[in-house]
């Protein structure tokens, strides 16, 4: 099998996978206990409920697979809120049938920019994205307080977000096609080869004659067309294409990834644990409201349950010199 | 397991029954070790023999599964670095343990600094680092000057300066003349034999042979985790020592070389190569199935002839024609692909040969995937072959290649390497010091292979610290100087003392033997 | 190499911050339609310091060669608390003050100890702890307001004058006083942290520790440094800055507001400010007074676009929607040209260290 692991810590790979799965059923059991005792139904267990949080999860799922790829390569991309929310209002002005091929073009140049930042001019990528993300924000403020664009989206994003077929949301099915092209990209690929790869030793990947640069290059590029991806979705399933829209996706994405078990310092983690660290974030967000906790309640134990699943997962290396 | 009397006195370290596993694997079984004041102790071994394990535990690096030490006649256990420097062990690390954004005198006093008021005195610890500096003869080190701006040498001796500093009764060298030029060599030896004769104890690690010749009152030996023999210096002979070491007989451990009645065809032809003032006038060709050595003192540029011809420099000068291409490769990708069909095995394995948490089959395939791989997709059923057939030609001993690299021993991580570069099918093959800190049986299937290839009609530039290497692998030899040639060595011509002499830019013994003379 | 030339050598990103914030300031004050005056420093001082507390508490991690997510979230929960407690009675006040400084303490040492115990990496932690920070700001306070003391308001917001005058030291000031009486209180209050907390930190072993820890933890862990006690002061101290920020924020604006999107700014501020000020994002070097122009650089590039005249040919950029897209410029333009030696590097192998 061709997928790149770490033999020695192989348990604590899949792991988290196990630990994030029992998490998932412990939330659904705590939260039917709870609409059982205080609304007397399983609410929670009914099919329609959990396709509604599937259909919701899609948006984080394909923020978070973008996201993943260029943590594995040791990198990081903080300008996903508003890659997300510039494709999707650029995409509304637009409209017609050019609004999404437009859309994922803005994504795709700001991911190419960012990747030139990263891979040639070797700005630190945290700082290099957080500074896009930043400008991106000043320029879609200025573009709409100077000519107020529209924010309605077209009928294509419209039903790319709301319709459905045979009863799944279409925003599920592009989730679960993302997930299986881009699991195969890990796994099957030479660029997936060479992102873990770059993600453990980079020197040694150029030394091997491998164009590291480009591969950066291409890994932001995918991470942002994604992010874009999901903000076009996501504009049409709000039906209106809305400043700060990518805010609220950036530390969940970053939280899935890492709950999923792949090392935030990059080189090794599997893209099923993605899926399944979105699921978990997702349901916890909505059975917390649906137990009516506040705001408030509901941070404290989302950032509780990070840090708890993270020391679960197993601690990192003593230093060993 | 034969111990002579080393002196009356009681022992100043005493070490008995220390054992150390990892993974099930004994890297130290049951060792009784001891060591005097007043003494040079070397300890030699292979790599693997548990040298460095016994030496990270008695500095408090890592802590033994069993045994007990005792110090200065108490029972000790050294739970970190700072409990063994608290009782007067200390050590210089190999891998250098000097902190490179912080300056020289704050490195030195690092621990238990001068303080005024509860805070760091800066003056007194200027005051402090210049005594220490000039105590090692480094007077011309500024203490103000950030250590990571030091070149190498001067890094190693702020080092030992770091050392003295923290007044040793046990003073442990591991490997801590590798990175020292020839005249700072000198100048730690007088030092050592002048803390010898004020009463320290000593415990120097070293693989060059010559420097505990010249060094030590006492040999250890180890192998294969286990204490094998303590001796006087004088007591054995180089072969005897060499026996306790690898515990079998070596003959023939080079394969012999070809005999030309012509020039091979060039392959590679370098002309006046520059680069920053590291190489000046580099000129030589590389013939067809030839193994050109590079050899010299550690550090006069050989190491950037390589780099500079896998295109991994900015701003060569020269030129270079591969084939029938001029011109410097201008990156690896281009020295790569196959119309140069160039591979480089690195100088250190781990940060540039390898992705140590990966696994072997990917590290092997990693040069290879382009041809691996159908369209966009890695062909599973052609990659397992290659990596199959490579474990299988190079007999890289493991469990599984799904295993991480990380899991086998620094010799079979080599052949990895080497095996991911064959995988390419090179026609110039570049090596930065392949068998440093191999065991001699991994050493001796690399020489076979390199000839092996080189009769293939594979051309091979092989750069080593070692001079018997030099003389017993290579067609011929440059020896670099400064960035230079300074000598040519051909056939009987490559001798020890032509090596050495020419090192130090001396002339060789007979100019007419070094003049590039076709054997018959 | 002489003293002088190494010390410039080793302070090159900080000089370069003083030297950028000399330029834009003189710039700013020189359009401001009054000129330079004391209250246009009070005015400018107040609205940096919190800035500069947060800065210096992301300092202290990004020296570990960590990252604090979570700077922006404790000083917001510190600012909520200020808004309940830091009211009454003198006593009362200075109780207040306590509590808040030990809930930054608190908060950091919590950091601290997750991600030296835990062994996690302090940017997924921070993370995770910065929603937890954020969730109790909301508890304390779900809405924005309370209130503070009207009078330390007062004082920590104006000139050092307003001090004694204040709290009825003396009656008419003396001589002496009338030299120093014109400087902000804010500066009066930074100069004091700086002298009491901040040098006699860098010059402890403890935070000499942690640059050596930021520098190569592992040559660091050989040479007998307390590694983990270096973390932890460090993390602690670091929310001790973050809590100072907080309660200065709830002084300034005499209230509180748990305003998650705010911690979000002074987070992402604070990073870039540690950036301008010359500390490396790898660790090792730098310090808190590079920061402090660091911040004072993204301070008055914020100050100059108001000054813009408006009927200008630049008088778009007066607009206030156009601030944060020149925030980010300035932030990639500065970090690209820190980055300028990816194209001096003449071995290659050196761009991966």
């Amino acid at each position: 099998m061709p997928v790149p692991k770490m033999s020695n810590l192989r348990n604590s790979i899949d792991r988290p996978l196990l630990f994030a799965g029992l998490f998932i059923i412990a939330i659904l059991v705590v939260g039917t206990v709870y609409t059982l005792i205080f609304e007397g139904n399983a609410a929670l267990l009914s099919p329609t409920y959990l396709i509604l949080q599937l259909k919701v999860a899609s948006f984080l799922g394909i923020v978070a697979a973008g996201m993943m790829i260029v943590v594995l390569l040791g990198h990081i991309d903080l300008s996903v809120p508003w890659t997300m929310t510039a494709s999707a209002m650029l995409a509304a002005a637009v409209g017609g049938p050019f609004a999404i091929p437009i859309g994922l073009g803005v994504g795709l140049a700001i991911g190419l920019f960012n990747g030139i930042g990263v891979a040639y001019l070797r700005v630190p990528s945290m700082i290099f994205t957080l500074g896009v993300n930043v400008m991106l924000r000043g320029f879609m403020v200025m573009l709409t307080g100077g000519f107020s664009p529209s924010s309605v989206p077209t009928d294509a994003m419209l039903w790319l977000a709301k319709g459905e077929i045979i009863g799944i949301p279409n925003p599920v099915i592009v989730w679960a096609l993302i997930s299986l092209a881009v699991a195969f990209m890990l796994r099957r690929m030479p660029l997936g080869r060479y992102i873990y790869a770059i993600g453990n030793r980079e020197a040694a990947v150029y030394l091997s004659g491998v164009n590291t640069r480009l591969v950066v290059v291409a890994s932001f590029a995918l991470c942002s067309t994604l992010a874009a991806f999901a903000g076009i979705l996501l504009a049409g399933y709000s039906s209106k294409a809305f400043q700060a829209m990518g805010d609220p996706y950036l530390l969940p994405s970053i939280a899935a990834v890492v709950i999923g078990g792949t090392n935030i310092l990059g080189g090794a983690g599997r893209y099923a644990g993605t899926v399944v660290g979105t699921i978990l974030i997702v349901l916890l967000q909505s059975v917390l409201s649906v137990m009516q906790m506040p705001e408030a309640g509901r941070q404290i134990i989302y950032g509780v349950v990070i840090v708890i699943m993270l020391l679960a997962y197993g601690r990192g290396q003593r230093l060993r010199v | 397991m034969e111990v002579l009397d080393t002196g009356p006195a009681a022992p100043l370290l005493e070490m008995r029954g220390i054992g150390k596993s990892y993974g099930g694997v004994a890297a130290l079984d049951e060792v009784d070790f001891s060591a005097h004041a007043s003494s040079i102790h070397a300890v030699l071994g292979e790599n693997g023999a548990g040298k460095s394990t016994l030496i990270k535990i008695i500095s408090g690096a890592i802590a033994p599964d069993r045994g007990t030490m005792s110090f200065d006649g108490r029972p000790i256990t050294v739970a970190d670095p700072q409990a063994a420097n608290a009782v007067g062990i200390v050590t210089v690390f190999q891998e250098l343990s000097v902190i490179p954004d912080l300056s020289v005198a704050d490195n030195i006093s690092i621990t238990r600094p001068p303080k005024r008021l509860g805070l760091i005195d800066r003056r007194a610890q200027r005051r402090r680092a210049e005594e220490l500096l000039a105590r090692v003869g480094c007077e011309d080190v500024n203490p103000r000057a950030r250590v990571g701006d030091l070149p190498l040498s001067r890094r190693q001796m702020v080092e030992i300066a770091k050392a003295l500093g923290r007044d040793p009764k046990l003073l442990i060298l591991d490997e801590a003349t590798s990175a020292l030029t020839a005249a700072d060599v000198e100048r730690v030896y007088t030092i050592l034999h002048r803390l010898r004769d004020d009463g320290l104890a000593l415990l120097y690690i070293s693989h060059r042979m010559h420097e505990i010749e010249e060094l030590a009152d006492t040999i250890s030996v180890f192998r294969n985790g286990r204490h094998i023999s303590t001796f006087a210096k004088g007591t054995q002979s180089d072969d005897q020592i060499v026996q306790m070491m690898i515990g079998r007989d070596v003959s023939n451990v080079y394969p012999p070389k070809p005999v030309r009645t012509e020039p091979p065809p060039v392959e590679l032809e370098v002309s006046r190569l520059g680069w920053t003032d590291r190489l000046s006038d580099i000129s030589f060709t590389l013939g067809k199935g030839e193994i050109v050595g590079l050899g010299g003192l550690d550090g006069q540029g050989q190491r950037e002839v390589l780099l500079a011809l896998f295109g991994v420099l900015r701003n060569v000068s020269g030129t270079v024609r591969v084939f029938d291409h001029k011109g410097v490769p201008r990156s690896p990708v281009v020295a790569t692909r196959p119309d140069h069909a160039m591979a480089l095995i690195p100088e250190d394995r781990k940060t540039e040969g390898l992705m140590l948490p990966m696994s072997i089959s990917d590290n092997i395939s990693l040069t290879s995937l382009k041809w691996l791989s159908r369209g966009f997709v890695i062909d599973g059923t052609a990659e397992k072959n290659a990596v199959d057939g490579m474990i299988e030609k190079l007999r890289i001993k493991i469990g599984n290649p799904d295993d991480a690299v990380a899991t086998l021993s620094g010799g079979n991580q080599q052949k990895v390497v080497i095996a991911k570069w064959l995988l390419t099918g090179p026609r110039i093959l570049l090596l930065n010091d392949p068998t440093r800190g191999i065991d001699v049986g991994t050493k001796e299937e690399i020489y076979r292979l390199l000839r092996e290839l080189a009769d293939a009609g594979t051309s091979i530039i092989l750069y080593s610290t070692d001079y018997d290497e030099l003389i017993g692998c290579c067609d011929r030899v440059l020896i670099l100087y400064g960035g230079r040639i300074v000598q040519t060595l051909e056939g009987d011509a490559i001798t020890e003392t032509n090596i050495v002499a020419s090192s130090f830019n001396l002339p060789v013994e007979s100019e007419a033997a070094a003049e590039p003379v076709r054997p018959q | 190499m002489s003293n002088f030339r190494l010390w410039i050598s080793h302070n090159t990103g900080a000089l370069i911050a003083v030297v950028l914030f000399l330029v834009l300031y003189i710039f700013y004050s020189s359009l401001h339609p009054r000129g330079f005056t004391t209250d246009l420093l009070v005015q400018n001082s107040n609205e940096a310091l919190a800035l500069i507390f947060v800065s210096i508490a992301q300092t202290l991690v990004v020296i570990l060669g960590g990252i604090d997510l979570s700077v922006g979230s404790l000083m917001t929960l510190v600012n909520a608390v200020a808004s309940e407690v830091v009211i009454g009675t003198g006593p009362e006040i200075v109780l207040g003050i306590v509590i808040c400084l030990a809930i930054g303490l608190a908060g950091g040492l919590m950091n601290g100890v997750i991600i030296v115990y835990g062994r996690l990496q302090p940017i997924v932690v921070t993370l995770a702890t910065g929603a937890i920070f954020t969730g109790l700001a909301l508890l304390v306070r779900p809405t924005p307001g309370g209130e503070v003391d009207g009078d330390l308001s007062w004082v920590a917001t104006n000139a050092l004058s307003e001090l004694p005058a204040t709290y009825g030291w003396w009656d008419s000031d003396p001589g002496w006083f009338n030299l120093v009486s014109g400087i902000p209180m804010p500066i009066v209050i930074l100069l004091l942290v700086i002298l009491l907390v901040w040098i006699p930190y860098r010059n402890s072993e403890l935070g000499r520790g942690g640059y050596a820890i930021g520098s190569n933890e592992a040559a660091a862990y050989m040479s007998g440094v307390r590694i983990n006690r270096s973390k932890l002061a460090a993390y602690t101290l670091s929310g001790m800055f973050a809590g100072l920020a907080g309660l200065y924020f709830a002084i300034q604006t005499g209230s509180g507001n748990a305003d998650p999107i705010q911690a979000g700014t002074y987070t992402l501020n604070s990073i870039a400010a540690v950036v301008i000020g010359g500390t490396s994002l790898f660790g090792g070097s730098g310090g808190a007074i590079g920061t402090i122009f660091g911040v004072m650089v993204l301070r008055s590039i914020t100050f100059c676009f108001r000054v813009v005249d408006t009927d200008s040919a630049v008088g778009f950029l007066a607009n206030p929607l156009l601030q944060p897209m020149f925030e980010g410029l300035i932030l990639v333009i500065a970090v690209t040209l820190g980055a300028a030696r990816a194209f001096s590097v003449k071995n290659r192998l050196n761009m991966f260290r």
